[in-house]
């Protein structure tokens, strides 16, 4: 037995629950939230722990034996994305007994949080197909509550879209699954790669790759099919924001990780080069999209879209080097993308915009806060010593080991738009005076903010790992290389769960 | 039979993206739940239909007695159905909000979170 893999389900859904409980009073939802991600964390590292001692941990459902039972299951890269959903569990715990407001709380808020990173770490966790489906609704219709909590005009047309073309995408990921079955006649995600390891690739696996490529692609927002992503992301609560940038797109990273690394293996020249282009376009439209922009989480949306990219090349490559910095990116991404939504909402709450044209004075009365910014923002660009130079350096190495030129460049002009927008945002945020109209008093201090300094708990805290990643690298890069070596090896994957060895 | 089925998979999805591509919301929710009816068919054909034999095991017997129908797929169906209805009834209510808010049934009047 091992309690560790299923307990970052049960954790949320058993919160998710309490809280429901306790629906009329905010005060023990707040406390029960803040218990249950740090229980959250804990146990992400238990298992990570667990994971590099046996290198898989298997739970079989009801003892029923795979492939007939549903089989949960945590390699490396799922227990290195459970942490990653642990911190930002705990992050926006934090963040929003403060950021939320009152009446949000009260229609669900938290219990909502919590089913959704029920649904995250079930994703992560799965290894059956159709049950990666059911986390992903559990975790989709949650975030469509959440992102519609306030029920403003931005926030339900930017919802429409969001909706449509997720439940497009998992219309897509069903009928994948209905066909694949049909072909193997097994929804085990191990049993599907060993029977797929068997077979010569025909045109038809082809297909099913295909359109699981398409269905994970809409949820990672790929190009061309990331347009929900900058039409929502900068509508509902900041806390949510955040949220949301964190993890949900890197649900989409993982399930292709996983798919195109243990299932869709056998015509890797065909399908990886699709990958291949899909991240060099991801990248570039996502960072000359957010060129254009001034709003400030719309910015920081677009930039997802091009981080996406990175972590799509690592994949699409397909060299040992290139998984490593793959799982590097992904778990620097995280730490970072959420941070920098979380200055965004702390400078909301100084200064009441996120307009960039309305916004300014913040370094000259705020340095902490600016500082708090850059590191961040300078990390994302990928300036060294920060964990996104090191990221940068491994996916963009990887590139030119493999001699895929275009991409490479491709992949250094993004570095160089990115620390573009970054410096955009210092410049009208921080640098410039304040404008003329522009309400300072809580800028300025002569409005007191008693609670802000739990707003910028969490900041320093996700500062702190971004910077721990950079100055400690080579325990992280290890940690990826390990995680990269096991999807590489499917056969393990697949002995750990079956008990065969294919 | 399984002809029949696909092409009638395949009449089914067409229909739901026309609909999906049409202009009013209304039309979108009656896209998507077109869809995820014939992603639920498509299961049903994809994994193979066969007529009147129930996957029963006779008493005494351990193994079923000649070929059966696969009962998994319908699981499966039936799940996807549940969820279906789930997130249904909240793109549903979303899109009755929506007309509430914006005034308009229209998806063109809906750009103002676009870029």
């Amino acid at each position: 037995m091992s309690p560790e893999v299923v307990l970052p389900i049960l954790i949320p859904l058993l919160a998710g629950a309490l809280t429901l409980a306790f629906w009329r009073s905010q005060r023990y939802q707040r406390w029960i939230t803040l218990f249950a991600s740090f229980a959250l964390l804990a146990a992400g590292l238990w298992l990570l722990d667990s994971t590099r001692q046996h290198g898989y941990v298997v739970m079989q459902m009801g003892n029923w034996p795979a492939p007939f039972g549903i089989t949960v299951i945590a390699d490396l890269l799922s227990a290195i994305m459970i942490v990653l959903t642990g911190i930002i569990g705990l992050a926006i715990a934090v963040y929003s007994m403060v950021a939320t407001p009152d009446r949000h709380e009260r229609f669900g808020y938290y219990p909502l949080m919590h089913l959704l990173l029920a649904g995250v770490s079930g994703s992560f966790l799965s290894g059956d197909i159709f049950n990666l489906f059911v986390w992903f609704e559990v975790m989709l219709l949650a975030s469509f509550a959440l992102l519609t909590l306030g029920g403003e005009r931005s926030q339900m047309e930017g919802a429409i879209k969001y909706v449509t073309l997720n439940l497009f995408s998992s219309a897509i990921f069903l009928s994948a699954i209905g066909l694949l079955y049909g072909m193997v006649g097994t929804l085990n995600m191990a049993d599907i790669g060993y029977k797929l390891s068997q077979v010569e690739h025909t045109g038809m696996v082809n297909v099913v790759a295909l359109m699981f490529m398409i269905s994970f692609g809409i949820k990672a927002a790929a190009f061309p099919l990331f347009f929900w992503l900058p039409a929502s992301y900068h509508t509902p609560l900041i806390a949510v924001s955040a949220l949301f940038a964190g993890l949900l797109t890197k649900v989409g990273v993982y399930a292709l990780y996983r798919v195109f690394t243990l299932m869709f293996t056998g015509d890797v020249s065909y399908t990886h080069d699709i990958l291949l282009w899909a991240a060099a376009l991801t990248m570039l439209t996502g960072v000359l999209g957010a060129a254009a922009q001034f709003e400030f989480r719309r910015i920081l949306s677009f930039h997802i879209i091009s981080q996406i990219g990175y972590m799509l090349l690592g994949l699409a490559l397909y060299t040992p080097l290139a998984i490593i910095g793959g799982v590097f990116y992904i778990m620097h991404h995280i730490i970072v993308k959420t941070n920098l939504f979380l200055v965004s909402g702390v400078v909301y709450r100084l200064l009441g915009s996120y307009d960039l044209k309305k916004l300014g004075g913040v370094y000259k009365h705020r340095p902490g806060l600016a500082l708090l910014f850059l590191v961040p923002a300078l990390s994302l660009a990928g300036l060294p010593p920060l964990s996104g130079f090191f990221a940068k350096f491994i996916v963009i190495r990887a590139g030119i080991e493999t001699e895929a030129w275009v991409v490479t460049a491709v992949a250094l002009l993004v570095g160089l738009l990115t620390l573009y927008s970054m410096i955009k945002i210092w410049a009208e945020v921080f640098w410039k005076p304040v404008p003329e109209g522009t309400d300072t008093s809580a800028l300025t201090g002569k409005r007191k903010d008693s609670q802000m300094w739990i707003m910028l708990l969490p900041v320093v805290g996700l500062t702190l790992c971004t910077l721990f990643i950079g100055l400690n690298g080579q325990p992280i890069y290890e940690l990826a290389s390990d995680a990269a070596d096991q999807l590489l090896n499917p056969a393990g994957y697949i002995e750990a769960v079956l008990g065969v060895s294919p | 039979m399984e002809t029949l089925m696909a092409y009638v998979v395949g009449i089914l999805f067409a229909s739901a993206i026309y609909m999906m591509l049409r202009r009013s919301i209304v039309k979108l929710v009656i896209g998507l739940i077109i869809l995820s009816n014939a992603a639920n068919l498509l299961i049903f054909a994809a994994a193979g239909m066969t007529r009147g034999a129930p996957p029963l095991i006779p008493e005494g017997a351990t193994a079923p007695l000649g070929p059966i129908a696969d009962p998994l797929p319908q699981a499966l169906i039936l799940t996807a159905i549940v969820i279906a209805f789930g997130v249904l009834a909240f793109a549903v209510v979303l899109i009755h909000r929506a007309y509430e808010v914006v005034g308009n049934d229209d998806l063109d009047q809906m750009k103002d979170t676009d870029t």
